[in-house]
């Protein structure tokens, strides 16, 4: 039986009888009449198509976030709450209507053509609710903070000030919860019979449903896939979403290793990555955007297996292993065996990435001993980008000789790839100029990069090579970042 | 009708104290931009039967149609019509400037991309995918990229055209020094936030009314016109609003325009035609790219004495606005530097990519990139600042003040007294700390660190008006109603620079009314006839002054019959606060609108606005092009990355001159938006091609344009104050949409200053634009090679 869609919208229960893989955007623009959101790129990288979202979560720590309603389907608003810039229209703030971000911004000259406007503000005001919900009461909000939720939002008229000076304006005032009226958890299946959305609850319902339906598509957070029904390349009859799936949305620590289930997004997994590996916890906050993070899962990430892919070189480096699930059995695989080719990995038919392990090694083992884990993003801009290539380095150290290495790169091959060459240059040697050329070398000798868009083969094989000496520079504690001035 | 050659503007009234312009006002739609309630194009709600559009794009370069199979696509899903160019009434022709550019392709394709057919659905992705159904069998021929390379072919798209002044081949010669040398730049996507978009309604009669995204609806009316095969009556074309625009929407949105009216009339149905991303950037114009060979003399004191110039525009398959974007690409060559013997050369190169058109500072920008790249040149081949290069050259008593187009660069005593050009210099190098910044910045390099720092100034003056003297008018049509409420309309549109509020302000000012009380209502080509495009900073100058005369008129009717009821004379009465004041008397604005029904006293006007005392001649490139200049100076430190080329600009000084502001608010806005777009043209955003000619930046995933933490996080904007434009501008203002776009050349100048000062400064940085990562870094291994020792 398939039911409708429910959710909240605006503070309103609604009930839509639509097609599961129409776009939210979509939905919003021409079922719903609300205009307000606008498509700028229908591929999630300009944020004027920005709402907030609030989904169930099986901690309780259920907040609004922004996202991309250019690629965000209707099936995934199932039992969630969403706000779009007419809710927070409607909201009061002292005698005016309107959410303080758009009576500051209003004021403050912060729009000029005003197209962007919009996701401007569902952007901050996702940043502001997080922050007056925050338990850190104290916590003040810096002018990074802002950044980092205005990374998914392009504007090109203002130069950007009048709208960070709006943000700052606002979190000085007490600020309302945004609409919500909670509908409850998701039906089974919902949407249409022509487009439907699955919602296993269990893993074995789950398996069950892909050994079934084997035409099926499997949806983690979309903000990959969904692209091609974004462009009207693709319509999906059947979608399974793993964004329910309780043993899937785990994170767990123990003191040798931290396992984040297939359906944690990148958002969720920041905390427990930061405390163990800041180099990481920067990546991930310049890993698409707040309104990527907050639906794009670490797993989802590493099965499109992009030759990019950003989470990957980070834990190829950490010699990070995946447990797979099928509805036989399960097995785990070292990430090193998973990438096959060009967007293939190992996932056999009906199986999926059940978790993610990452081992941990204390970063101080003892007075001789002690660890460094660095991730390097080179791009064309430092926020929201795609790398031209990424360097992940897990070191080891005993006195000043290396005593083991992983080296990891994204965007110098086919798959994200290690450089097991280059790690056996630096093994049992101090990190002196001989030895950094020598792991240059080695990293010149496996890579044969390829030229696109976002940097020449020349390019990719000289600045992956100089990463080396980047990261003696760091250890030895230089700033090497431009961003760190 | 004013006669423009007697100017209806009594200078005083310009001069006078104002109430509502010269201050803050916010965008007249900021309510509604935050609360998502402004309507643009695609917001309008649909009538029923409205139908959807989509594209085909040729995927090949260059080649002869054999055939367009569009079977597939006629039986898909939805689909109503498909469209080729046999399907065109009238003539298929959309070229601004020369008939060269059809609507649809035609026997032939010349770059990827191009409009070959278009599919009318009932749905957006109906259309879109029959679309993808469309085969059109080719038969490719050997296409041209490159800007050099067509040169080198003598292949282009219009003739060339000359800037001469003495003998700079001679002056070269004699000259103490020589420099020869090549800079290239690339092309910028615009990435308005709102794509193209266009939604037409057919009417009776072969009527068609066109809500169209364009900074030009005259163009958008007489090309719809004829396409359909009817005359410019027939066609109403009207837009509140764009989602952004910057150049991009002056002539290509024609091409959305008009496919959409032609989808209209071949259906019967109202059509929209909203281009998705992808397609947009695809199918339509950018940024021209340009190779700039150049040739100078100059002696020890860095003084030119001679410069020979190549200025090659990558034009793309056909000239469009190529034609007047190298004009000012030439006259910008200058910039600020007096230039004895100048030979300025350009070319348009005829290439099989995307017809390049108007970009905030119109080839402007680039003919600065050269000049200061020549300076720099110079500058390191003497061993000295850059900062004296330029101070050797600038317009002044002592090096000449007449451009190589014959334009007195000074106005009464500037000269003089008052030199504008010395006074931003001036007030930017001192509200950077300059020295206390060199200082530190070469104490920071002196660590030989792998990040190295860089600091330039970029001087600024930019003229302002088309250089074609022709389009330099402006219209208004104002009616003021019987409660005293305004509705404004005017020639000018507005995406997103608040030309409306600026106009409005004006319009208030006159009548001494609340801003509230004039109603901003969408460009319409049934008001305000025979526009020009809101294009060249002219906006509010034009239309600006054809709202004040308008709204002069109507006031001195209204004096009159105020006049009569105080029984005073006009010197007694004051229009203020909306009230008609004469001494301790007043009645409403209101009510005098009232007085003046009842005594059957029109309470409407046109107006319209010729700007005075310019002339071109195209053919000599001489004349008084520009009815003034606008001068602005940004200072900028950078730091590069010496291992990957990462850059970052972190401080930035700006003063810029808007004469005497409309709106300060409004002009900062500007000034901030237009440094940061201008950064992005010269860092980050790159256009790449494949090899066959696919441009494969078609989206912000690839294409990348600043983001907010790109901003310098010391950025710091001054108006240069008590500086009312000298000419009789509209309350004395300045132009200020194109002009700061340029400042931002000082962070590419500091780029280079970085990668520089591995050698020592000793050596010029072979550094292109835009400045990726990827290039600073060769240019760094360049230096490396060159400098041997590094510092």
């Amino acid at each position: 039986m398939t039911e409708p869609i429910r959710f909240s919208l605006n503070g309103c229960a609604v009930e839509a009888r639509c097609r599961a893989d129409m776009t939210v955007l979509e939905w919003l623009r021409l079922e719903a009449l609300l205009r307000g959101t606008k498509e700028g790129c229908a591929e999630g990288d300009c944020g004027a198509c920005s709402v907030l979202l609030k989904r169930p979560d099986p901690r309780g720590r259920s907040a609004f976030q922004a996202a991309n309603s250019c690629i965000m389907l209707m099936g995934q608003l199932d039992g969630a709450s969403l706000v779009t810039v007419e809710g927070l229209a409607a909201m009061r703030t002292g005698a005016q209507s309107g959410h303080p971000v758009q009576l500051a911004m209003e004021e403050n000259g912060s729009s000029q053509c005003g197209f962007c406007t919009p996701g401007i503000v569902s952007a901050l005001a996702g940043l502001l609710d997080r922050q007056s919900g925050s338990e850190d009461a104290d916590h003040t909000l810096a002018e990074d903070d802002i950044h980092d939720a205005l990374a998914g939002n392009l504007c090109r008229c203002t130069g950007y000030r009048p709208i960070v000076e709006a943000a700052c304006a606002a979190a000085s005032q007490q600020i309302a919860p945004l609409p919500d009226h909670p509908v409850g958890s998701p039906n089974a299946v919902t949407g249409e019979d022509s487009s439907q959305m699955l919602h296993p609850a269990t893993l074995d319902e789950l398996l069950a449903l892909l050994r079934q339906h084997t035409d099926a598509t499997l949806l983690a957070g979309g903000t990959d896939i969904s692209l091609d029904v974004a462009h009207a390349r693709a319509r999906w009859e059947r979608v399974i979403s793993t964004r329910n799936v309780t043993e899937l949305r785990n994170i767990s620590e123990n003191a040798d290793v931290l396992t984040l289930g297939a359906a944690v997004t990148w958002q969720e997994a920041l905390p427990f990555v930061a405390e163990h590996w800041p180099s990481f916890a920067t990546l991930i906050r310049r890993f698409g955007s707040t309104q990527i993070r907050s639906m794009g899962t670490v797993a989802g990430n590493l099965a499109t297996s992009s030759p990019i892919g950003d989470g990957a070189p980070a834990l190829l480096a950490l010699g990070a292993s995946l447990r797979l699930a099928s509805s036989q059995d399960e097995r785990t695989l070292p990430l090193d065996d998973f990438f096959l080719d060009y967007r293939k990995n190992a996932l056999r038919p009906g199986e999926i990435i059940k978790a993610i392990h990452i081992p941990l090694t204390g970063s101080e083992l003892d007075e001789r001993r002690h660890a460094a884990f660095r991730v390097y993003k080179l791009s064309k801009r430092y926020d929201q980008d795609i790398s031209t290539v990424c360097g992940a380095f897990s070191l080891a150290f005993e006195g000043d000789r290396v005593a083991g290495a992983r080296i990891a790169f994204g965007g110098m091959a086919a798959t994200p790839m290690r450089c097991t060459a280059a790690a056996d240059a630096l093994l049992g040697k101090p990190l002196d100029g001989a030895t950094i050329s020598a792991a240059k070398a080695a990293i010149a000798g496996t890579f044969k990069p390829m030229s696109d868009m976002r940097g020449s083969a020349a390019y990719r094989a000289m600045a992956a090579a100089n990463l080396v000496d980047r990261l003696a520079h760091d250890l030895s504690g230089e700033t090497v970042e431009v961003m760190a001035l | 009708m004013n006669i423009q050659s007697k100017p209806p503007v009594a200078a005083q009234k310009l001069d006078a104290e104002t109430r509502i312009v010269g201050h803050d006002h916010v965008h007249d739609s900021a309510s509604r931009h935050v609360r998502g309630q402004a309507v643009y194009i695609d917001d309008m709600p649909d009538l029923p039967g409205t139908l959807h559009c989509a594209p085909v794009l040729s995927n090949v370069a260059h080649g002869k149609i054999l055939n367009i199979d569009f079977d597939k696509a006629r039986a898909s899903e939805g689909v109503v019509d498909v469209l080729l160019a046999s399907d065109i009434p009238g003539k298929n022709e959309v070229a601004p400037i020369f008939a060269d550019e059809p609507f649809l392709a035609e026997g032939k394709v010349e770059h990827v991309g191009q409009i070959v057919g278009l599919v009318v659905a009932d749905t957006l992705a109906h259309a879109l995918q029959a679309a993808r159904k469309v085969v059109v069998d080719i038969e490719e021929l050997t296409p041209c990229f490159d800007e050099a390379e067509a040169f080198e072919a003598q292949s282009r798209t219009l003739p060339d055209q000359h800037l001469k002044r003495g003998d700079a081949q001679q002056a070269i010669e004699a000259a103490a020094r020589r420099l020869t040398g090549r800079v290239k730049m690339g092309g910028q996507d615009h990435f308005y936030l709102e794509a193209h978009t266009a939604h037409a309604f057919p009417g009776e009669a072969g009527d068609m009314t066109v809500w169209s995204s364009t900074q030009h609806p005259t163009e958008v009316q007489v090309h719809v016109a004829m396409l359909l095969g009817v005359k410019s009556h027939k066609v109403d074309v009207k837009c509140r609003r764009m989602g952004g625009a910057f150049g991009g929407k002056e002539s290509q949105a024609t091409i959305i325009a008009g496919l959409a009216a032609l989808a209209a009339h071949a259906t019967g149905q109202p059509c929209r035609f909203r281009m998705r991303r992808d397609d947009d950037m695809a199918a339509t114009g950018k940024r021209h790219g340009y190779t700039i060979n150049y040739d100078v003399g100059f002696d020890e004191t860095g003084r030119i004495h001679g410069l020979k110039v190549e200025a090659l525009a990558h034009s793309g398959h056909v000239a469009d606005l190529t034609g007047p974007v190298i004009a000012r690409t030439l006259t910008h060559l200058d910039n600020c530097y007096h230039i004895e013997h100048a030979d300025f050369l350009g070319f348009a190169a005829k290439t099989n990519t995307v017809s390049n058109t108007a970009f905030r500072g119109f080839g402007g920008p680039q003919g600065m990139v050269a000049i200061e790249a020549i300076i720099d040149d110079i500058a390191r081949s003497l061993g000295r600042d850059a900062q004296d290069i330029r101070a050797a050259n600038y317009y002044g008593a002592e090096t000449g003040s007449e451009t190589p187009y014959g334009q007195s660069v000074f106005v009464g005593d500037e000269l003089a007294h008052d030199n504008p050009l010395r006074n931003v210099i001036e007030r930017v190098t001192s509200n950077a700390r300059w020295d206390e910044k060199r200082t530190q910045i070469e104490a920071f390099n002196a660590k030989r660190g792998v990040l190295r720092k860089g600091l330039a100034m970029m001087p600024v003056k930019f003229g302002i008006s088309f250089n074609l003297t022709t389009l330099n008018q402006g219209g208004a049509l104002v009616h003021v109603y019987m409660d005293g409420s305004v509705h404004l309309n005017h020639g000018g549109t507005e995406m997103g620079q608040g030309l409306n509020t600026k106009v409005a302000q004006v319009v208030a000012e006159v009548f001494g009314i609340p801003l509230g009380d004039v109603q901003i209502t969408p460009s319409d080509t049934g008001k305000v006839p025979n526009t020009s495009a809101t294009a060249a900073s002219s906006g509010s100058d034009l239309n600006g002054m054809a709202a004040f005369n308008a709204a002069s008129e109507i006031k001195a009717r209204m004096l009159d019959v105020a006049c009569e009821h105080f029984d005073a004379m006009p010197s007694d009465i004051d229009f203020r606060d909306g009230q008609v004041v004469c001494g301790d008397r007043s009645i409403s604005f209101g009510t005098l609108a009232k007085y003046c029904w009842m005594k059957r006293i029109s309470l409407s006007a046109e107006g319209f606005y010729a700007t005075p005392k310019i002339h071109w001649d195209g053919k000599t490139m001489k004349g008084r092009p520009f009815f003034y200049f606008t001068y602005g100076a940004a200072v900028a430190e950078v730091v590069i990355d010496t291992l990957t080329g990462e850059n970052r600009c972190l401080s930035v000084d700006i003063v810029q001159d808007c004469g005497k502001s409309l709106n300060p608010v409004i002009d900062l806005g500007q000034i901030e938006g237009a440094f940061v777009q201008g950064m992005g043209w010269l860092t980050c955003e790159e256009l790449w091609w494949d090899e066959k000619g696919r441009l494969r930046t078609v989206g912000p995933s690839t294409y990348k344009i600043p983001g907010s933490r790109d901003v310098p996080p010391v950025f710091n904007v001054e108006l240069l104050e008590n500086r009312p434009n000298p000419e009789e501008t509209v309350y004395r203002s300045k132009a200020v949409g194109e002009p700061p776009l340029m400042l931002s050349i000082a962070v590419w100048l500091a780029l280079r200053d970085a990668v520089s000062s591995l050698s020592g400064h000793r050596l010029a940085a072979a550094l292109d634009a835009p400045a990726t990562p990827e290039r600073v870094l060769f240019a760094v291994e360049d230096m490396k090679e060159r400098a041997g020792e590094l510092i």
